[in-house]
C-alpha cells in the first residue's frame, strides 16, 4: 500500500474492484475494456474470488443482479454496445435498489460503431438508458488515479444508497497508463444488507422484485425512490474547476476532454487570455448550482465533448440564458486536440461571443 | 390428533391466482414438498420468472428474487456463486426459458451450474393471454397462430430436456407430467431427484413439467389433462433424459 | 523538463515497450508521467504507436499530438508522424528500414542502422532497445540506469535473462548518438 505503480487505465479499475472488496465479476469481452475481465480471472482466483465469462452482456448483468441479491459487492464492465445489451437489468437493479458497479469504457457509436474513445453515452448514463423513472449515480474519473479511486468510491455509494453506480470512461481513459498509488481504502460505516436473499434463517423471507401490479403502489415506490435521488443529488455532487476565478470563456468537460480541455486552458493563458475549466466529475448527479456559481464571472462557457454536444444540455440547464453556450466536439472516435479547442476559444473570443 | 395432512412449511398460507385446472399449484406443492423433507428451506432462494409464475414469490416460503425474462438461470448463477452452500431454484415457463431465455438456460446448463430448473411447458403463452410458445404443438391454435401453428413458417416446437441432455454440465434432466396420481409421484421422485443432484454438488439439473392451460386451450380441466397425455406427451416423451457422455 | 514522445513502428516491434520503459523510468525518477497506447485491428500487422508524456508539471493531455520527440522504427510510421514534431524538435529514425530521411529541416534527425546493430548483436529483436539508446542519450528525459532498472519491474521474471543482451543494445544505440552529437555539435538548439 502507498506504493507507485505504473497501470493501465482499465487494470486500475479491476485491482480497485478488489481493493473495495469486490469479490465477484461477471463480464463478456469487447474491445476496449478486455484487459478488466482479463485482469480479473487472473487477479479473482487469488483473492479467494469469482470471475465467470458470461454468455452475453444480457446474462452477465443478469448474474450481477442475482449476486447482489444474495448481498456482494459486484461488478461488470463493458463498452458502448454490451451497456446497451445490460439496460434491461439496470432498470431492474435500480427497480428493485440492487447495489453494484457497472463500468462503461465508452467507444464511438451508434450501433457497432468504432473502438476509439468517444463521449457519446452521456446521454444512456444520464439520463436513463433504460426504461421507467430511475437515476444511475454516474462518475467520470479524468485520470487512471481517479479511475481507481472513484471505483472504490462506487462500490460504498452503491451500498450507501442501495442503487446501481456507473463509472463512465473511455477508451483512452482504459487504455493509458499513468502512475497510481493504491490505496488504503477509509472504512466506511455502511448500513448492513438485512434486504438480501440469503436464506430465509430465524426471520421472515426476504422477497427482491421489481414488480408492482398496483399502480398506487408502484406510483409509491416511485416516489421512494425520488426521495432516495433527491438524497444523492443533495450528498454527492462532485466536481473540480481549474483556473476558472478570474475565466472570461469558462470551458466545461469531463473525462477525457477535461484532460485536453485543460492543456488548451495552459496554452491559452500563456498567450493571455483568461480562460479557465469546470470538470463535472458526478455526471449524475450533475453540479448544476456549482456550475452556475463558477460561471457567474464568466463572460461565456464552451462545452467540449467527444461527442455531438450532450452534456451540454446539462450545461444550459445551470446557466439558463444568463450567457452564451458555444459547443466544440469530435465525434465517432476521434477526439479533438488542445490547438482545436484553443482555435475555437480564440473564435468565439473574437466573434464577441 | 394427528396431522395426517397438511401445508408445506416452504408454502405460504396464500391462495394462488393460477386458473382452474392448471397444474402450476401442484408443481409448487411438490417443490415445497421436497425443500421441507431435505430440510433446506432456511437456505433456499427461489427464482420466478416472467410469465404465470412471476408472482411464485407469494406462493413459497422462502427467500425469493424475481428475475427478468429469461434470465432466470443467469440470476440463479450470480446467487449460487455467491452463495455456494445455498440450495437455488428457478420456476420457469415454456416462453421464459425456451424463447427470451435459450442463451442463458443452455450456458446454465453447460456451466454445469449447481442450480435446479424446475420448466413448467404447457405449450402455450398463459398470461399474455394464449400466444404461440416455442413449445406450441405443429397445428396448434394460439391466438398468434390462428390457423394453427404452421412449422414451415414458425418452426418446429423445442424438446427442451432432449436438448439440454446433451451438455456435459447437466447432471440430471427429467420429463414429468401431473395428470394423474400415479404421474405425480414420479414427478415429485424427479423433483426430489433434482434437488439432491444440486445438494450433492454433482451440477446442472432440470425438471421439464408437462402442464395445462385449460383456459388458453379453450378446454375444460379434464380435457386438458387428457390432451397432455395424448397429445403433448407424443411429442415430449416422459421419462429420464439424463444421458450425457461422460468426457474425460 | 517536458517531453512529448511518440514510438511507432511496426506491431511486434516493440514500440510499445520503449515507449513504457520511458514512462516506468520517468516515474522512478519522480516526473508527471503518461503512456497512451494505440490499439485494435491496427496492431495486428499494422503499425503500432505509443504517446508518452514525461514532464515536471502535471500531465494535461495524455494525447500527444504536437510531440517534442518521434521515434520511427518503420517508414510508414516516419511517413504519418514527422510532420507533427514540435519546430526544434527531435526525430529519430531507423535507417535500415527507412531509405530516406525525412523533409524536415526545423528538426534534429538522427539516422539509427536499429536492424543492423540488433543483428550484429545476434536478436533483430532487440531493435528497439538500440533506437531507444540513442533517443536517451539525445534528449536526456530519463537516465540508461533507471531505464534498467523500470525493465526490472516491466519484464515478468522468466524474460531477466533478456536483460544483459538489452543493456547491450541500448549501449550501442547511446554510442550512435554520442557520435552524432560530436559530429553535429553546434547545431543542436532549443532543447530543455
Amino acid at each position: 500500500m502507498g506504493e507507485k505503480v505504473l497501470m493501465k487505465g482499465n487494470e486500475a479499475i479491476a485491482e480497485a474492484a478488489i481493493l473495495a472488496g469486490c469479490r465477484h465479476f461477471f463480464g463478456y469481452p469487447i474491445t476496449p475494456q478486455n484487459e478488466i475481465p482479463e485482469y480479473m480471472s487472473r487477479r479473482m482466483p487469488e483473492v479467494g474470488g469469482v470471475f465467470l465469462q458470461a454468455e452475453s452482456e444480457v446474462a452477465g448483468s443478469n448474474m450481477v443482479y442475482g449476486a447482489a441479491c444474495a448481498g456482494a459487492r459486484v461488478m461488470t464492465t463493458s463498452s458502448s454496445p454490451g451497456i446497451s445489451l445490460m439496460q434491461e437489468a439496470i432498470s431492474y437493479m435500480a427497480g428493485a435498489e440492487l447495489p453494484c458497479v457497472l463500468v462503461n469504457i465508452v467507444r464511438g457509436g451508434p450501433g457497432l460503431g468504432g473502438i476509439q474513445g468517444s463521449q457519446a453515452d452521456y446521454f444512456q448514463a444520464t439520463k436513463g438508458g433504460g426504461h421507467g423513472d430511475y437515476k444511475l449515480i454516474v462518475l467520470a474519473p479524468s485520470s487512471v488515479q481517479e479511475l481507481m479511486d472513484l471505483t472504490i468510491t462506487a462500490f460504498d455509494l452503491a451500498d450507501m444508497y442501495r442503487n446501481p453506480v456507473m463509472i463512465l470512461g473511455d477508451a483512452i481513459l482504459g487504455q493509458m497508463m499513468e502512475p497510481v498509488i493504491l490505496k488504503e481504502r477509509p472504512k466506511q460505516d455502511l448500513p448492513p444488507k438485512t434486504w438480501a436473499t440469503v436464506g430465509a434463517k430465524m426471520r421472515p423471507k426476504n422477497v427482491i422484485t421489481s414488480l408492482s401490479l398496483d399502480p398506487v403502489k408502484l406510483e409509491k415506490h416511485n416516489l421512494r425512490l425520488a426521495e432516495k435521488y433527491k438524497r444523492v443529488a443533495d450528498e454527492q455532487v462532485r466536481y473540480k474547476t481549474y483556473m476558472a476565478d478570474d475565466a472570461e470563456t469558462l470551458l466545461v468537460a469531463y473525462g477525457t476532454c477535461a484532460r485536453i480541455a485543460q492543456a488548451a486552458v495552459d496554452i491559452a493563458r500563456e498567450r493571455g487570455l483568461k480562460v479557465g475549466l469546470f470538470r463535472p466529475i458526478s455526471l449524475w448527479p450533475f453540479p448544476y448550482d456549482a456550475l452556475q456559481l463558477t460561471a457567474q464571472e464568466s463572460l461565456r462557457v464552451l462545452v467540449v465533448e467527444m461527442s455531438l454536444g450532450q452534456m451540454i444540455e446539462d450545461v444550459r440547464l445551470a446557466i439558463l440564458d444568463s450567457k452564451p453556450v458555444c459547443f466544440y466536439g469530435r465525434t465517432g472516435g476521434m477526439t479533438p486536440t488542445p490547438r482545436e479547442v484553443l482555435d475555437e476559444i480564440e473564435k468565439i473570443v473574437e466573434e464577441g461571443i | 390428533m394427528k396431522q395426517v395432512f397438511g401445508r408445506p412449511d416452504a408454502l405460504t398460507d396464500v391462495p394462488t391466482h393460477y386458473c382452474p385446472g392448471c397444474t402450476h399449484g401442484i408443481i409448487h406443492r411438490l417443490v415445497a414438498e421436497v425443500i421441507d423433507e431435505l430440510g433446506v428451506r432456511e437456505r433456499t432462494i427461489g427464482i420466478s420468472p416472467v410469465g404465470c409464475a412471476v408472482l411464485a414469490y407469494d406462493y413459497f416460503n422462502c427467500d425469493f428474487v424475481e428475475a427478468s425474462h429469461g434470465r432466470a438461470p443467469a440470476v440463479a448463477t450470480g446467487i449460487k456463486r455467491v452463495l455456494p452452500d445455498s440450495v437455488v431454484f428457478c420456476y420457469q415457463g415454456d416462453g421464459d426459458l425456451a424463447s427470451i431465455g435459450a442463451a442463458e438456460i443452455v450456458h446454465a446448463a453447460t456451466r454445469g451450474e449447481k442450480i435446479t430448473v424446475i420448466f413448467v411447458n404447457n405449450a402455450i403463452y398463459g398470461m399474455t393471454g394464449g400466444q404461440m410458445a416455442p413449445t406450441t404443438l405443429p397445428g396448434q391454435r394460439t391466438t398468434t397462430s390462428p390457423r394453427g401453428r404452421d412449422v414451415e413458417s414458425a418452426g418446429y416446437p423445442i424438446r427442451v430436456a432432449e436438448l439440454l441432455s446433451s451438455l456435459s454440465g447437466v447432471a440430471y434432466i427429467a420429463r414429468v407430467s401431473a395428470t394423474s396420481p400415479a404421474n405425480v409421484t414420479k414427478a415429485k421422485r424427479a423433483v426430489r431427484k433434482a434437488f439432491e443432484m444440486q445438494i450433492d454438488g454433482k451440477g446442472f439439473s432440470l425438471v421439464e413439467f408437462l402442464s395445462t392451460c385449460p383456459i388458453n386451450w379453450g378446454m375444460s380441466p379434464l380435457e386438458a389433462m387428457k390432451w397432455v397425455d395424448e397429445k403433448m406427451s407424443l411429442y415430449y416423451p416422459l421419462g429420464d433424459y439424463t444421458q450425457v457422455p461422460e468426457v474425460g | 523538463m517536458h517531453e512529448e514522445v511518440v514510438f511507432a513502428g511496426f506491431g511486434g516491434q516493440g514500440v510499445l515497450l520503449i515507449g513504457q520503459l520511458v514512462t516506468y523510468a520517468g516515474m522512478i525518477e519522480g516526473a508527471n508521467v503518461s503512456w497512451m497506447p494505440s490499439y485494435g485491428p491496427e496492431m495486428r500487422g499494422g503499425t503500432a504507436n505509443c504517446q508518452v508524456v514525461v514532464s515536471s508539471k502535471e500531465v494535461s493531455s495524455p494525447l500527444v499530438t504536437e510531440p517534442t520527440s518521434l521515434i520511427a522504427l518503420n517508414k510508414p510510421s516516419l511517413d504519418k508522424f514527422a510532420p507533427w514534431v514540435k519546430r526544434g524538435g527531435l526525430i529519430i529514425y531507423n535507417s535500415s528500414l527507412i531509405q530516406s530521411p525525412p523533409g524536415r529541416t526545423d528538426v534534429r534527425v538522427l539516422a539509427v542502422p536499429a536492424n543492423e546493430v540488433a543483428n550484429e548483436l545476434g536478436d533483430l529483436r532487440i531493435a528497439n532497445m538500440v533506437a531507444l539508446g540513442a533517443y536517451l542519450a539525445t534528449s536526456r528525459v530519463v537516465s540508461c540506469d533507471t531505464v534498467l532498472d523500470a525493465m526490472k519491474r516491466v519484464l515478468p521474471e522468466r524474460r531477466h535473462n533478456l536483460i544483459p543482451l538489452n543493456r547491450q543494445a541500448l549501449a550501442r544505440g547511446i554510442e550512435i548518438a554520442s557520435v552524432w552529437h560530436s559530429r553535429d555539435r553546434g547545431d543542436v538548439s532549443g532543447r530543455q
